[in-house]
């Protein structure tokens, strides 16, 4: 896998997330340049936000967070204290969540809870804050900025809080923005709206961004890179491309068979599935986590599972060898 | 805004007009007032005679109508046991409840609202079961026995305070203080309950994720949308402090609104009754309507 990456503006190695009775992230690893974007999918549950909490150390109570390394450029996050931290939130790197209804605090206006994030790490007025934050307003598409900073969240549409908190998240120019799921909870056309809006965005400003998903209609749109998570792990990673290609883990060819595709899909043949459910993983778990899932499993898939290379930067966690065919399998 | 406070003011003056009604009834059936004006050893003879020069035989509304049309004027009649005008009455004791109210709420808001965000803040921890420990004594604390101890301990042991009266502001401290005490349990909470809550939401998330220090997050995201409902039982205890405070004036002897509605009622002094029961709705009105004001200016979702 891409670990020794240079000039990564985040870098994450053998990231591992445990609840008192679970294990959410179980060594996941992961880099991303300056201008890149790479989108983590995955069901519900796979630990795909856990893990994109765990960079800014926002975890929920009771979790432990550890890693062989979490690197923002060469500062090593996982050493930093809270306070350094703070600095580093929303200033260098900024996070937009999937709930924009309820992300936002009901008892400020649009254009205080803009400013002061401006205020806190720029040490400026409030004046020029939400001057900053009127321009950024308008450079996402909100019509009438002035007025919206006067206006409360319960004013505004999922789509317009949705553009609000993109818009704060950009308050003060950070490198690296983390999308958890930032258009799950939208209408489809508003959907494509943001969609657009990010990947505008993320060109202009050269950001590099983590966005987590699980639709991977959106990884075909907004991604160089994917990695496909599953039960805590990423069981296959690699540029979009060869991923669309040439899935090789059984889980992501399960996924995409889920997805329909023009002419190519035949009306009254039933789309893929995937049977079963995501099992919850108890602490000492061992082996491949969708093997219960998997028609190809074997007593092989109950060992520890190691990555594999298939070559052009694409990588997976399987026994099968990368030109398996589906049936025909050893 | 304005609309909201007209609406308000409306309800206000409906609720006030409904609960003189009420008390004035109440008060007419509970006996006949004429006879206990007369005293025991009053014949027949005098209890008309009383009846007619008081006007009681007229019908209830013409009496309410008439007790009424005076009262909108100033006039509240006269006290049948103080033989002398009731408004004179209420003017020296309204002082003393207020202050003893407002000198209780203080105590009360000064010990709840810090303990309760320290308790939700560490929520789970040795420093959260002892507070809410301290509230459940609190609660169990009958009021007139906390006042005995104190009075006992810092009035007549340690002599720092004075035991009744209000000759001077010390008087205030120890009555203040237990009719706090009957408040900071509810309060202290609400506060928690309200603040645990409000730091599980996405908004704290959010203000995190911007990076706002720890005192921003507690203080100014999750306090404000905690506030709400205490600031709504605030307004409740706050009215019960100025109305029901009767236990702690007669404990400590003040000469307050709360005493004076407890010596009315128990010699059928109508006209101090009713004019008691205006007094303590208007109160109650008021501060309701205060707090209705705060939550709108606190929560903007309330002023549409």
């Amino acid at each position: 896998m891409a670990l020794v990456m240079p000039n990564a503006v985040l870098s994450i190695a053998n990231l591992r997330v445990s609840f008192p009775r679970m294990e959410a992230v179980r060594g996941v690893s992961l880099a991303l340049n300056r201008g890149e974007v790479h989108c983590v999918v995955g069901e519900s549950g796979c630990g795909k936000s856990i893990s994109a909490l765990s960079v800014m150390n926002l975890l929920p109570r009771g979790a432990v967070r550890s890693a062989d390394h979490i690197r923002f450029h060469e500062h090593d996050l996982l050493g930093m204290s809270e306070r350094q931290m703070a600095r580093l939130r929303g200033d260098k790197i900024a996070m937009i969540f999937q709930e924009p209804m309820t992300s936002l605090n009901p008892a400020y206006t649009v254009g205080s809870q803009m400013a002061e994030v401006f205020e806190r790490h720029r040490r400026t007025t409030r004046r020029q804050a939400l001057d900053r934050a009127a321009e950024l307003l308008a450079r996402v598409g909100i019509t009438a900025p002035g007025m919206r900073l006067a206006q409360y969240p319960h004013q505004l549409s999922g789509g317009l809080r949705q553009r609000m908190m993109i818009a704060m998240a950009l308050m003060c120019d950070p490198e690296l923005l983390i999308a958890d799921e930032p258009t799950t909870a939208l209408d489809v056309t508003v959907q494509a709206q943001i969609l657009r809006l990010l990947h505008k965005l993320q060109q202009e400003m050269g950001l590099a961004l983590l966005l987590i998903t699980h639709d991977f209609g959106i990884v075909a749109r907004m991604a160089q890179r994917v990695s496909v998570m599953y039960a805590g792990e990423v069981v296959e990673s690699g540029p979009v491309e060869q991923i669309f290609k040439a899935p090789t883990h059984p889980y992501t060819r399960g996924l995409l068979d889920c997805i329909p595709v023009p002419g190519v899909t035949k009306a009254g043949e039933p789309l893929g599935s995937i049977p079963g459910v995501v099992p919850r993983i108890a602490p000492g778990f061992l082996g491949c986590g969708f093997r219960d899932r998997c028609t190809l499993a074997t007593a092989e898939c109950a060992e520890t599972m190691r990555l594999r290379d298939a070559g052009a930067d694409h990588f997976y966690r399987c026994r099968l060898p990368p030109n398996w065919k589906q049936g025909t399998a050893p | 805004m304005l609309s909201f406070i007209l609406r308000r003011l409306w309800l206000a003056a409906l609720v006030c007009l409904t609960v003189l009604v009420v008390s004035f009834t109440l008060t007419h059936l509970s006996g006949d007032l004429a006879a206990s004006i007369a005293g025991p050893n009053a014949t027949a003879a005098d209890i008309a005679i009383i009846t007619k020069n008081y006007g009681l035989d007229r019908p209830l509304v013409v009496q309410f109508l008439d007790w009424a049309s005076h009262a909108a004027e100033g006039d509240l009649g006269r006290s049948y046991l103080f033989h002398a005008p009731v408004s004179g009455l209420i003017r020296d004791r309204l002082p003393v409840t207020l202050t003893l109210g407002l000198t209780g709420l203080t105590i009360a808001l000064l010990i709840a609202l810090p303990l309760g965000i320290l308790a939700a803040v560490r929520e789970g921890s040795a420093i959260d079961r002892g507070i809410m420990l301290v509230a459940l004594l609190g609660q169990a604390m009958p009021g007139f026995w906390l006042g005995l101890v104190l009075i006992v301990v810092f009035g007549l042991d340690l002599q720092w305070l004075p035991i009744s009266g209000i000759d001077t502001w010390q008087g205030y401290i120890m009555p203040g203080f237990v009719l706090a005490f009957s408040a900071i349990p509810a309060l202290m909470r609400l506060t928690r309950s309200g603040m645990i809550e409000a730091l599980c939401a996405d908004y704290i998330r959010t203000a995190r994720a911007k990076g706002l220090s720890r005192s921003m997050i507690i203080l100014k995201h999750a306090l404000r949308n905690a506030a709400m409902p205490v600031v709504s039982i605030t307004a409740v205890q706050l009215g019960f402090m100025l109305g029901g405070s009767v236990v702690t004036e007669s404990v400590f002897a003040l000469p307050g609104l709360g005493y004076l509605a407890w010596e009315s009622i128990t010699k059928n002094d109508f006209p101090v009754v009713q004019a008691v029961v205006l007094f303590l709705a208007i109160i109650y009105i008021v501060v309701t309507l205060l707090a209705d004001m705060l939550n709108a200016l606190l929560d903007p979702r309330l002023r549409a």
